[in-house]
């Protein structure tokens, strides 16, 4: 029998009935007496410099209260970056300027230029019309490789050129790599793009800004998905503001993905002017704008080889990547195809050899940051299309290769050739629990049956690694992180014994509410009705890291378990002194605390209003109250790991895909709720599936985005997708956190694109294009068609 | 988007009134009209909604053919139109989806004459009649190019009369983003003839395949035109495809209509 | 500004309204009735569905002038008269049809004219039905058990969770 509370129970979510009675609030939702509307100005041009602005005539166009360009910012700093990378050379990377408002120059369509406040939004954007901008267009540095040749056009003019960083890693193994290449018995090789990609978390950013004449107090409600990383950045950085004097509120946000991390212009520029103007000010994107203005994700072109020795076994691997930067460094942008996609390069193998080299490139686009998976998509993107390619020319089958280069369990923990130890896995028994939940064996039943009414079928596999849990603080801070990565958990036991729990995780879809409480509820064995989850204010919780890279359950997850064990130690105490017994032999079990091998007890609330009510209470030792904090700070990544098949069928008259079965197996340690993991590799998968066959972020030679709405980016819808056959039965456990989780948010999205494309290579393959080795993703019907055609 | 006055007439006379002040433009189900007012790139002054005029609404037999009012939505066209003109209703059925067709309507859609929309090759391969209130039009005369049609400044689409082939049927390949047609076709075969109407594909919009139709006519079966090729030049390239892949499918669904032709 | 009435989950409601005040600002700003989002500016994403006179429309892309005198329900007026959740609400729960929250009032609305329409719909036609409600968090799955469960069908093949 299922459990019906606590640890591996799929508990409804809490959360959903204010969301589904439209009682849900978000930050569009709030309407402060007094508001004024922000509308952002923006670069119709990718690169330009700017002439004149001319605000008079927005200025006196009705409801219009004041126009902000960068003159009225010209006191703050800019807006920071949060991780330097070193390059291969041991120089720092080449960081630029990144104003709140474009200050001399535009460097992407949509770089804010102006922001204008007005008594109603649509008073604002009349006005907008009639702001006069002059800009000098310069020509658009779009194409990475060429953007690193001598005499560029450079996106920055105070850099010496566009080149942010040339990153090696190890650097020091290149040598030992390129020797490896020249002896090796196979080589294979495989130049392919990671596209770019638009997060579209369902709400658009929004940012409300309000200050407190009397206090000095400024209070910004936004869409992110680490209020106290805004408030830290946003107050010591840009507008020096005390974070006691900053109140940060993410209330219910959207969905994030990655893209609800950073700290955005547009959160100093409503905060600010708020102060200025003593009313508050509210800024909410259209999804036009969060096209132009949401950081991106991916966008890579890489070449990757691999050396192999007669008998198939993996020698080296060494990759060559240019990363798109975009026109600015957004808040973890250099440690993206760094730290979190150069580390990542072993996958599930025993390959002794790596280098991975990344240039970081600055363009007139968007700036690019992390998107669901963020850097780790990348990695396993490429050795999963060039694992797939080896096999294929050497003939042998894609399982088996991959099989018998697979890191195997007694190997753990498992030192990598670039820096990571994984503590634990077992990637045969996922690859087996994958070939058993897709039927492998029935496939070519399958493709028959295809065949005949016409189709191509075709079967991909992937396996991926990830690193989740981010992260030991100490490493990263080696790494260039300029932030710690712990998170904090504050838990509040009331008189009466509910439980407020107070995490710096944030949940914007994650279901935090139901699984956190789920947690402690396990662990003191009271009713999960009793526990609130509490997040999203830095007024009432402590200084948090805020979710993202599958971190909160086993980092936030885990400062809960740490708070919550000092909250039972103190509890114990109490009991012990209520019950007349040596603390040691307290026992606690379904929130009732008794002395071992006796009948007496006390039972939860006895014990939480002793604590409150102190009359017959340790005072001499213990402390009144029963509120507890904690900070854990990981001692190693966590890393899920797990085995993908995609079938697809391919209409060869029109190259249209259809994925007809998608199984994962995914091995994410221990499971607290199994319904939201599901939903979890749910959702990654559609974007996987989407990033392989949609979606596509494009530029024209000028730097004009061409899908720059839901008209031309194409979204994954219901007709789309199948039903996925997801399973997490295969568990080892993390070693190194209290709960054994691994983290699961982003494993859809990393390890289904390549099994996607796997497959419609595979599908081709059969019926007799075996000249198509490869095909960039979104495999749209044009591009299937076009290399069919080729 | 900008602001303007807005008014809601209930019949055709009072709507032609409405349009003939400055700056009036007319509004029918708005599934196109408003996004593009709201990125500010139309600004009527006056908009004249038509949605209120019921004479406009609805599907019926007549003489002439199946009769459908230029305020009836997609969705009712999808509904009413079936026992009548089953793949003029299968069409209206694929366009948008639910919500859009329970508010986009036959005379908006033909009226803006989007390249890549689904009406347009519906009225041009049935060969029907735009019906104004000053004139009818024949489907032929009617499309003139991407967003432009015979329609005279303030004239309101209050009809289209479809004649009813014995065969036809609408084949579609979707724009994955914008659900429109990257490249759709739809087919009717008359007692005189067939007609072909490709919809999605070029940059001149919805036009007839003449050597298609005269194929068809003699033997209306995919292997008629198998031996056709349709020239790339002015198909649409975008990020959805190139030309050449629309002038390939430009075949591909018109054998797809045939086949299904019932 | 022109006062526009319509009723709204069963109430005579009025507020004022500009002509280019769409349904979706009218229910938001003008009625406070914050469950129907705005996720987009292209009629795309469905978030902002709503029920006009019985039909799923979005209500960005409808004028409030134009649906004056209307008859307008929202998520907030889909819950039984008791509080407790509808059918369609109770099997989003149930099945964890939701994550974020976000496209949720608008599936649900879209979920429920689907199923006024056709009872017992298909897998198929749930998912053709629902192409014009886009879900940033859940691929889908889930969504669509939700619908069929909600229509009555045994949802217990479908594969995992």
């Amino acid at each position: 029998m299922p459990k019906d509370g606590g640890i591996g129970a799929s508990t409804k979510r809490r959360e959903d009935v204010r969301f589904l009675t439209g009682k849900g609030r978000y930050t569009d939702d709030i309407n402060i007496r007094g508001q004024l509307y922000a509308h952002f100005v923006r670069s119709d041009v990718a690169h330009g410099r700017i002439k004149g602005i001319d605000t008079k005539a927005a200025e006196a166009s009705p409801g219009v209260v004041k126009v902000f360009t960068a003159t009225d910012f010209s006191a703050l700093g800019g807006i920071p970056c949060g991780w330097q990378v070193t390059d291969r050379f041991g120089k720092v990377m080449q960081e630029p300027k990144h104003p709140v408002l474009a200050d001399g120059k535009v460097r992407h369509v949509g770089d804010p230029v102006a922001l204008i406040v007005a008594e109603t939004l649509e008073q604002a954007r009349d006005a907008a019309e009639a702001m006069s901008v002059d800009i000098e267009e310069l020509p658009a540095v779009l194409d990475m490789k060429d953007a690193v040749k001598d005499g560029a056009t450079k996106v920055h003019d105070d850099l010496t050129s566009n080149l942010c960083y040339d990153w090696g890693f190890v650097e020091e193994n290149k040598g030992a790599v390129n020797e490896a290449f020249a002896k090796a018995a196979h080589t294979v090789s495989l130049e392919l793009v990671n596209n770019r990609l638009v997060a579209n978390p369902m709400e658009p950013r929004v940012a409300v800004g309000d200050y407190e004449d009397h206090s000095g107090m400024h209070t910004l409600y936004t869409t992110s998905q680490n209020p106290h990383v805004i408030r830290l950045l946003m107050g010591a950085f840009v507008l020096a503001i005390p974070e006691s004097k900053l109140r940060v509120v993410a209330p219910d946000v959207g969905g994030g993905f990655g893209s609800k991390i950073y700290h955005y212009a547009e959160e100093a520029a409503v905060t600010m002017a708020a102060k200025v103007l003593k009313q508050p000010v509210k800024w909410t994107a259209s999804r036009s704008e969060a096209f132009i203005s949401d950081a991106q994700g991916r966008d890579h072109v890489t070449k990757i080889e691999l050396a192999l020795d007669k008998d198939h076994n993996f020698m080296a691997i060494r990759t060559d990547t240019y990363a798109n930067m975009g026109a600015y460094l957004s808040t973890f942008a250099p440690s993206i195809p760094t730290w979190l996609h150069g580390t990542l390069m072993a996958g599930n193998y025993k390959t002794p050899l790596i280098y991975v080299n990344v240039k970081a490139v600055f363009t007139n686009t968007v700036p690019v940051d992390a998107y669901r998976g963020a850097g780790r998509p990348e990695a396993t993107y490429q050795l999963e299309r060039l694992i797939d390619k080896a096999a294929r020319e050497l003939g042998r089958d894609p399982v088996d290769l991959r099989r018998q280069n697979f890191i195997k369990p007694d190997q753990f923990p498992y030192q990598t050739p670039v820096a990571v130890v994984y503590d634990t896995g077992n990637y045969d028994a996922t690859m087996d629990k994958l070939l058993e939940i897709s039927d492998h064996a029935g496939f070519a039943k399958r493709a028959d049956a295809s065949k005949a009414k016409g189709k191509l079928r075709g079967f991909g596999i992937a396996h991926y690694i990830e690193a989740c849990g981010i992260a030991p603080s100490n490493l990263v801070g080696q790494l260039g992180a300029r932030a710690g990565l712990y998170e904090s958990a504050s838990v509040r036991v009331n008189a009466t014994g509910s439980i407020s729990v107070f995490t710096g995780s944030h949940s914007h879809g994650q279901g935090h509410e139901t699984s956190f409480a789920q947690v402690v509820s396990e662990m003191i064995g009271i009713d999960a009705s009793q526990i609130e989850i509490i997040h999203g204010d830095t007024s009432n919780s402590p200084m948090g890291m805020g979710t993202y890279g599958s971190r909160s359950l086993a980092v936030g997850g885990s400062a809960i378990v740490k708070a919550t064990n000092k909250i039972i130690n103190k509890a114990k105490k109490i009991a012990a002194h209520l019950l007349e017994a040596a603390e040691g032999d307290i026992e606690l079990k379904d929130g009732k605390f008794s002395v071992a091998g006796t009948d007496k007890s006390v039972d939860w609330v006895g014990v939480t209003l002793a604590a409150y009510v102190p009359h017959n209470y340790p005072l001499a030792e213990l402390e009144p109250g029963l509120e507890e904090t904690a900070f854990y700070d990981p001692s190693n990544f966590t890393y899920p790991a797990g085995a993908y098949g995609c079938e697809v069928e391919v209409d060869p008259e029109t190259g249209k895909v259809d994925i007809v079965a998608f199984s994962a197996a995914d091995d994410f340690g221990n499971i607290v709720n199994p319904m939201i993991v599901s939903g979890q590799v749910h959702g990654g998968l559609a974007q996987g599936i989407g990033q392989a066959l949609m979606e596509n972020c494009a530029y024209d030679e000028n730097g004009q985005l061409l899908s720059g709405s839901f008209m031309d980016y194409a979204m994954p819808r219901a007709d789309d997708v199948p039903f996925y056959h997801v399973d997490h039965s295969c568990i080892t456990p993390c070693t190194h956190n209290p709960l054994g989780v691994k983290g699961c948010g982003e494993a859809g999205a990393i390890g289904s694109p390549p099994a996607v494309v796997n497959a419609v290579i595979d599908a081709l393959h059969r019926a007799g294009h075996t000249n198509i080795t490869h095909i960039d993703m979104p495999l749209t019907p044009a591009r299937v068609w076009a290399a069919m055609n080729a | 988007m900008h602001n303007f006055d807005f008014v809601k007439p209930s019949s055709v006379a009072d709507a032609v009134a409405a349009m003939s002040g400055e700056g009036a433009q007319a509004l029918s189900g708005g599934q196109t009209l408003i996004p593009t007012m709201k990125q500010r790139l139309a600004a009527p002054a006056v908009l004249v909604s038509l949605t209120g005029i019921s004479e406009m609404k609805g599907v019926c037999m007549g003489d002439g053919g199946l009769s459908i009012g230029g305020a009836t939505t997609h969705a009712t066209v999808a509904a009413e139109a079936a026992k009548y003109y089953p793949a003029l209703a299968a069409l209206a059925g694929q366009i948008g989806d639910p919500a859009v067709r329970n508010r986009g309507t036959i005379g908006g859609s033909l009226a803006n004459n989007d390249p890549s929309a689904c009406y347009p090759a519906a009225a041009l391969g049935s060969g029907a009649t735009i019906v104004t209130n000053m004139r009818r039009i024949a489907a032929d005369d009617y499309f003139q190019g991407m967003f432009t049609t015979a329609l005279e400044e303030g004239e309101i689409i209050t009809e289209v009369v479809f004649p009813i082939p014995e065969k036809a049927a609408y084949a579609k390949f979707v724009q994955p983003a914008s659900r429109f047609a990257l490249t759709a076709a739809f087919v009717a075969k008359f007692k005189d003839g067939v007609r072909v109407a490709i919809t999605g594909a070029s940059n001149d919009g919805v036009f007839r395949w003449p050597e298609a139709e005269a194929a068809l006519s003699g033997n209306f079966s995919g292997a008629a035109i198998e031996g056709l090729t349709v020239a790339s030049d002015g198909m649409i390239a975008d990020l959805h495809g190139t030309a050449a892949y629309r002038a390939h499918l430009v075949k591909v669904m018109t054998k797809r209509a045939v086949a299904a032709a019932h | 500004m022109t006062k526009v009435t319509m009723t709204v989950n069963g109430k005579t409601v009025s507020a004022e309204a500009e002509g280019r005040t769409l349904l979706s600002g009218f229910l938001r700003e003008g009625l406070g009735l914050t469950g129907t989002h705005v996720g987009c500016d292209t009629s795309q994403c469905g978030a902002c569905v709503v029920h006009v006179d019985g039909k799923a429309v979005k209500s960005c892309t409808i004028f409030a002038q134009d649906a004056a005198g209307a008859t307008v329900r929202t998520i907030e007026g889909m819950a039984n008269a008791d509080g407790s959740l509808s059918v369609i609400q109770q099997a989003f729960q149930d099945h964890h049809g939701l994550q974020c929250g976000f496209c949720t009032p608008g599936m649900v609305m879209a979920s429920a004219a689907l199923l006024a329409e056709n009872a017992k719909p298909s897998e198929a036609e749930v998912r053709h039905y629902l192409e014009g409600n886009i879900c940033r968090c859940t691929g889908y799955h889930n969504i669509v058990k939700a619908v069929l469960a909600a229509s009555g069908q045994d949802v217990a093949a479908i594969a995992a969770e």
